[in-house]
């Protein structure tokens, strides 16, 4: 890993002192190793801060939504399922193409914190990883035990680079991505209604999984918008955690490209994924599998129809 | 539920098109079909007009069942906001289904400007239906009711 | 402050039997913002509009609620009254309490109940209306007309009588359509040539009037008013306006194998030909499946022969643009094709013939020169059988289930002709109701029963096979109760016809709807026949539904009528009800504008000031309110909630969704 993110450096530096970019936007050391934050770096020199390694989960592409409409060109890193979001972006006309300069870069799973704390492993500075494993504190894990719910289901390409930064190291999927909402649709309705009411409870509407999707950009959410209807800051009750959380992830559905952002960052450990993935899930069984953000013009499974689509009535899978 | 006749009553909310679900009521109406008194309608200019959010908001208010009707497809006044409709439909009904929501509070009707029996038969079967379910609680926003 | 009105309607006692109006009247009173709540007898009567308009200007109402009939039934009435006392026709709503509510309710409690919850709904929609005013678009003071046919010559030569421009698009070589194929009309037995080919040369002549055959439209964009059609003239290899029509090339050319279309395929032309002798234009057109010349380069005769040098092997398909006010669909129809009545050998035996075949084997123009002969060896038949209803009023799914109208009595006709020119020719005609209702039809009918003798059986057909050279037509005779086999010389079907393929890919393009037959529907099937629901598409003929010419030709003036109505106005008002953006949230993501049917969304670059006195450029939506006709596609695709639709608004729908559950 150490070599990629040396040919990063070296990349963002060539490109800074040849004025081709003015700006990086990459991953910046934290005060400890896991502690990894997205940051634009404006100069050679203060990439010495700068970082990609395996705490490197988060998504860059959102970022550029205000970076590319800044004077000057902006180089961005993009790991596989980041370019999905930013090739997403780029359709819906949020980020300026021109003004950034995308460099796909390697991924064999992010750590996940979280798993490492439950295994008892914190404060961690350093890292060692091979395809297949991490050792930190001495102790090694295999790469399925610690890394991020959605690398353990990841089978994602990276698309739409100027450049790229690889060293054919690829890992394999380890679960199918519609496990969990199988399991889920399996259990009867008493038991999935359980199920969110006891996830969804733990909800404190700290919005940070609108705030970190790539795909909810807009300039002002509906639930800040007295004029929507739905406006509203904190959940009362048990109906406005599901409200807010079924309305978001209507407000994605088909357009977004499953990158996970949303359970990474959930303080509350809630798996919000499994609501998008449920309507991607619908979306591949109904209309024909579609990946959001695999191209830039295709139309939306929601703006899109045929003639001979399934009526509503017809859709539920699983148990009632 | 509202008491009457020492009877709960489901309430129900039908979202109608204008063009043809609503004529079609209109038409149950002049045809004298009727059905329960529980169903309220709303007129919308398409289908395609439905926001998930007024549904999500009837049911939040204590709506025990959210119909919406529109023209049959291939039929859309718009020529195509029912196709949409029915995409958006179907995926959030799947939705609230696997969210633990009872499938029976939620349907979605093509009906025709010249199918009054059918707006009719339609709204007797869905009333029933939300009635022997009995209240929506799993949606319901408690401080909603008076 | 608000000051809101409510008019309950006792609508005699239609209302008022099953709904207590009064208290209705009383309960709304008491919503916050009601300043005044009424009931009358009739509202809509010139007196309730009185009492309206009084109140309005007494109380200086902001808005009405009337609790009445269907909004569908008088919304407008309504709009126009409050519009009278000076009020903004969009702060009007109708508590629909008649359709929706004491029609269907016995209860009186249950249906006063309801009928106060549906005033409450109103209201609080109402609170939330904005005046809205409608725009303004000049109308294009042309007309198009597709389809060359009997319904489109009428509906062209009527608007241009008017004085207004109009083009006739055709997508065969010549206008006429089926008429011009036929030999008599009934009821009245006059050559149809006779009849159409003066209206087909009036067409030409007429300096309003534009022909363009061997064309089809392509796209049609924009509105009522303002349509911007695209025509595909397709490549004819002959110039139009250097072909005179001597049809020396016809002689010449030496591929003669192409199947002459004009005579139903029953016997050939070659490859270059005019369809008839009274085609319009008179210009001749190549066929590129049989010309040597196109095909492999070798023959080129007809250009050494052309005396004007017209024949151009070169030519190529060429796209024009024109602009139109209104578009009229003469589309028309065709006889359906045959394979799902196998048990009717019309693919096994040549003289298993369809009505319209009959027709050319009878038409002094036709194949056989108006000597009917069969088609298999060219002798006249001595016994004749029709069988009518083949593929009509079928459920069965193999043919359509409406009734195709005209062959009762074109059957009739023909029976009628046959027994007249070959007295010693008998003829049966299997039946299963015969139906004439129309001007001298039925006695028309009863001529052919009773003063020439021809032999109605009531009856289905089972099939027909053949026997000793002759086609034995087994049938069941329902009034004898007995199975009848008919050795026959020929067998003439009466097929179904339905509309031209062509129309749905034209209902699509105009945004017209169509029905599950594939004819187009009408704006009212009583009242605005001639009309689709679609403004400024007009239909005229069999597209429509099944019409005979009297009443095709009856229907395209009709329908020109509403086109002049039209076009003579200069300025159309717009729908006032139509989607609009809130730039301030739009995130120009562009994903309503492919939702939204008319194309009325485009993307704008738009100067924003974000503070500090600095500005940003964003990408926002925006909508031609000409063009939207506010089907709410968009509203509910944006993400952003910026797309909203004025008059059902979000929050309007919100606010009645609130107060029906409000308990």
């Amino acid at each position: 890993m150490q070599r990629i993110e040396t040919a990063m450096i070296e990349k963002a530096k060539a490109l800074l002192s040849s004025g081709e970019v003015t700006r990086v936007l990459g991953w910046k050391k934290g005060e400890l190793g896991y502690d990894v934050e997205p940051c634009v770096f404006k100069s050679e020199e203060s990439l010495k801060d700068f970082c990609y390694n395996v705490f490197c989960g988060a998504n860059l592409s959102k970022y550029l939504v205000e970076e590319s409409k800044k004077e000057g060109k902006i180089l961005v890193f993009l790991k596989p399922c980041d370019s999905y979001s930013f090739n997403q972006l780029i359709k819906e006309h949020r980020i300026n193409k021109e003004n950034v300069y995308t460099v796909g870069v390697e991924c064999q799973g992010k750590v996940d914190p979280y798993k490492l704390k439950e295994n008892g492993i914190e404060m961690v500075d350093s890292a060692v990883e091979t395809v297949d494993t991490v050792t930190v504190k001495g102790k090694e894990f295999k790469k399925e035990e610690i890394i991020l719910g959605k690398c353990l289901t990841c089978t994602k390409k990276p698309l739409s680079y100027d450049d790229i930064i690889s060293f054919n190291e690829k890992r394999e999927p380890v679960l199918d991505r519609f496990e969990t909402v199988k399991k889920l649709e399996a259990m009867t309705a008493d038991e999935r209604y359980a199920f969110w009411k006891d996830q969804l409870s733990n909800c404190i509407r700290c919005n940070a999984c609108r705030n970190v999707c790539p795909a909810c950009t807009c300039t002002k959410c509906v639930f800040d918008n007295d004029n929507s209807g739905i406006a509203s800051k904190a959940n009362s009750d048990s109906f406005e955690e599901k409200l807010f959380h079924i309305i978001r992830a209507f407000h994605v559905a088909g357009r977004c490209t499953d990158c996970g952002e949303c359970s990474r960052v959930c303080p509350q450990h809630i798996p919000l994924h499994l609501l998008n993935r449920k309507f991607i899930s619908d979306i591949d069984r109904l209309y024909g599998e579609y990946q959001a953000g695999e191209d830039t013009d295709s139309k939306g499974p929601l703006t899109n129809y045929t003639t001979g689509d399934v009526d509503p009535s017809d859709v539920f899978g699983g148990n009632n | 539920m509202q008491e009457m006749n020492n009877e709960k009553r489901p309430l129900i909310v039908a979202f109608c098109c204008n063009w043809c679900s609503y004529a079609g009521a209109d038409l149950a109406g002049s045809s004298r079909l009727s059905y329960p008194a529980d169903v309220k309608i709303i007129r919308v200019p398409c289908s395609c007009r439905v926001n998930p959010m007024f549904i999500l908001k009837a049911f939040q208010r204590g709506a025990d069942g959210v119909i919406i009707c529109g023209c049959h497809p291939g039929d859309c006044h718009y020529t195509t906001g029912n196709y949409y409709a029915r995409r958006r439909m179907s995926l959030l009904f799947s939705m609230l289904d696997y969210l633990g929501i009872e499938r029976e509070r939620t349907r979605v009707e093509w009906v025709s400007a010249a199918e009054g029996a059918k707006f009719s038969a339609v709204m007797n079967d869905f009333a029933s239906k939300v009635a022997a379910l009995g209240e929506n609680k799993r949606l319901e926003d408690l401080r909603c009711k008076e | 402050m608000q000051k809101i009105g409510v008019f309950v309607c006792w609508c005699g006692s239609n209302i008022a039997a099953t709904v207590d109006v009064k208290k209705v009247a009383d309960v709304l009173r008491l919503e916050p913002g009601v300043v005044i709540s009424e009931t009358y007898q009739y509202m809509c009567s010139e007196n309730g509009q009185a009492l309206i308009r009084n109140a309005i200007k007494e109380n200086g109402l902001t808005g009405i609620v009337v609790c009445s009939c269907s909004p569908r039934m008088h919304e407008a009435t309504f709009r126009k009254t409050a519009e009278s006392a000076g009020l903004n026709p969009y702060m009007v709503e109708i508590a629909n309490i008649r359709e929706q509510c004491s029609w269907i309710h016995k209860d009186m409690d249950e249906a006063t109940e309801k009928a106060i919850v549906l005033g409450r709904s109103a209201i609080a929609k109402l609170k939330l209306n904005a005046p809205l005013t409608s725009g303004e678009s000049a109308v294009v003071k042309r007309a198009l007309v597709i389809g060359g046919g009997i319904a489109g010559i009428q509906s062209a030569l009527d608007i241009a009588e008017a004085g207004y421009e109009v083009d006739i698009v055709e997508s065969s070589a010549t206008i006429g359509g089926n008429m011009a194929k036929l030999d008599k009309t009934f009821p009245t037995l006059d050559c149809a040539a006779c009849i159409l080919t003066p209206k087909m040369v009036d067409c030409a002549q007429n300096e309003n009037i534009d022909i363009m055959t061997f064309s089809e439209i392509e796209s049609v964009k924009g509105f009522v008013g303002n349509f911007k059609v695209q025509i595909r003239r397709k490549a004819r290899f002959v110039d139009e306006k250097k072909c005179t029509g001597c049809g020396v090339c016809m002689q010449k050319c030496p591929s003669k194998k192409g199947k002459n279309e004009f005579n139903m395929g029953l016997n050939n032309r070659p490859a270059i030909y005019i369809p008839f002798a009274q085609a319009i234009p008179n210009v001749a057109i190549i066929d590129p499946e049989q010309c040597l010349k196109l095909k492999n380069g070798k023959c080129g005769l007809c250009a050494m022969q052309c005396q004007v040098n017209a024949i151009d092997y070169t030519q190529k398909d060429e796209i024009i643009e024109r602009e139109y006010g209104a578009i009229v669909v003469a589309t028309g129809y065709k006889p359906i094709s045959l394979e799902n009545f196998n048990e009717y050998g019309y693919d096994t035996y040549k003289d298993v013939v369809t009505s319209l075949e009959l027709e050319r084997l009878m038409n002094a123009a036709g194949p056989s020169d108006g000597h009917l002969v069969r088609p298999s060896d060219h002798k006249e038949p001595k016994v004749i059988t029709f069988i009518q209803c083949v593929g009509s009023r079928d459920t069965s799914g193999c043919g359509k289930p409406y009734c195709s109208k005209i062959c009762c009595m074109y059957t009739a006709k023909h029976a009628m002709l046959i027994r007249e020119k070959y007295p010693d020719t008998e003829v049966h005609v299997f039946y299963i109701d015969v139906r004439t209702p129309g001007k001298n039809y039925d006695e028309f009918f009863r001529r052919a029963v009773e003063q020439y003798g021809v032999d109605y059986i009531k009856g289905m057909v089972g099939k027909v096979y053949e026997e000793n050279g002759k086609l034995m037509v087994q049938g069941s005779d329902l009034i004898n109760n007995e199975q009848v086999v008919i050795p026959s010389d020929l067998v003439v079907l009466a097929a179904a016809i339905e509309p031209n393929p062509s129309v749905r890919k034209i209902a699509t393009m105009v945004t017209a709807s169509i029905d599950t037959n594939n004819f187009l529907t009408e704006a009212h099937a009583k009242l605005r026949p001639v009309e689709s629901p679609t403004a400024g598409i007009f239909l005229s003929g069999v597209c429509q539904g099944p019409k005979d010419i009297p009443e095709t030709v009856s229907q395209a003036s009709a329908c020109a009528a509403k086109v002049v109505g039209l076009l003579s106005k200069d300025k159309l008002k717009c729908n006032a009800c139509v989607a609009h953006s809130d730039e301030t949230l739009c995130t120009g993501c562009s994903v309503c504008a492919n939702v939204c049917p008319y194309g009325a969304i485009t993307y704008v670059d738009k100067e924003f000031r974000i503070g500090g006195g600095k500005t940003e450029t964003r990408r926002v939506a925006s909508v031609n309110e000409a063009v939207c006709q506010g089907c709410g596609a968009c509203t509910v695709t944006c993400p952003s909630g910026a797309m909203d639709l004025k008059g059902f608004s979000n929050k309007q729908i919100m606010a009645e969704v609130d107060a029906i559950c409000k308990r």
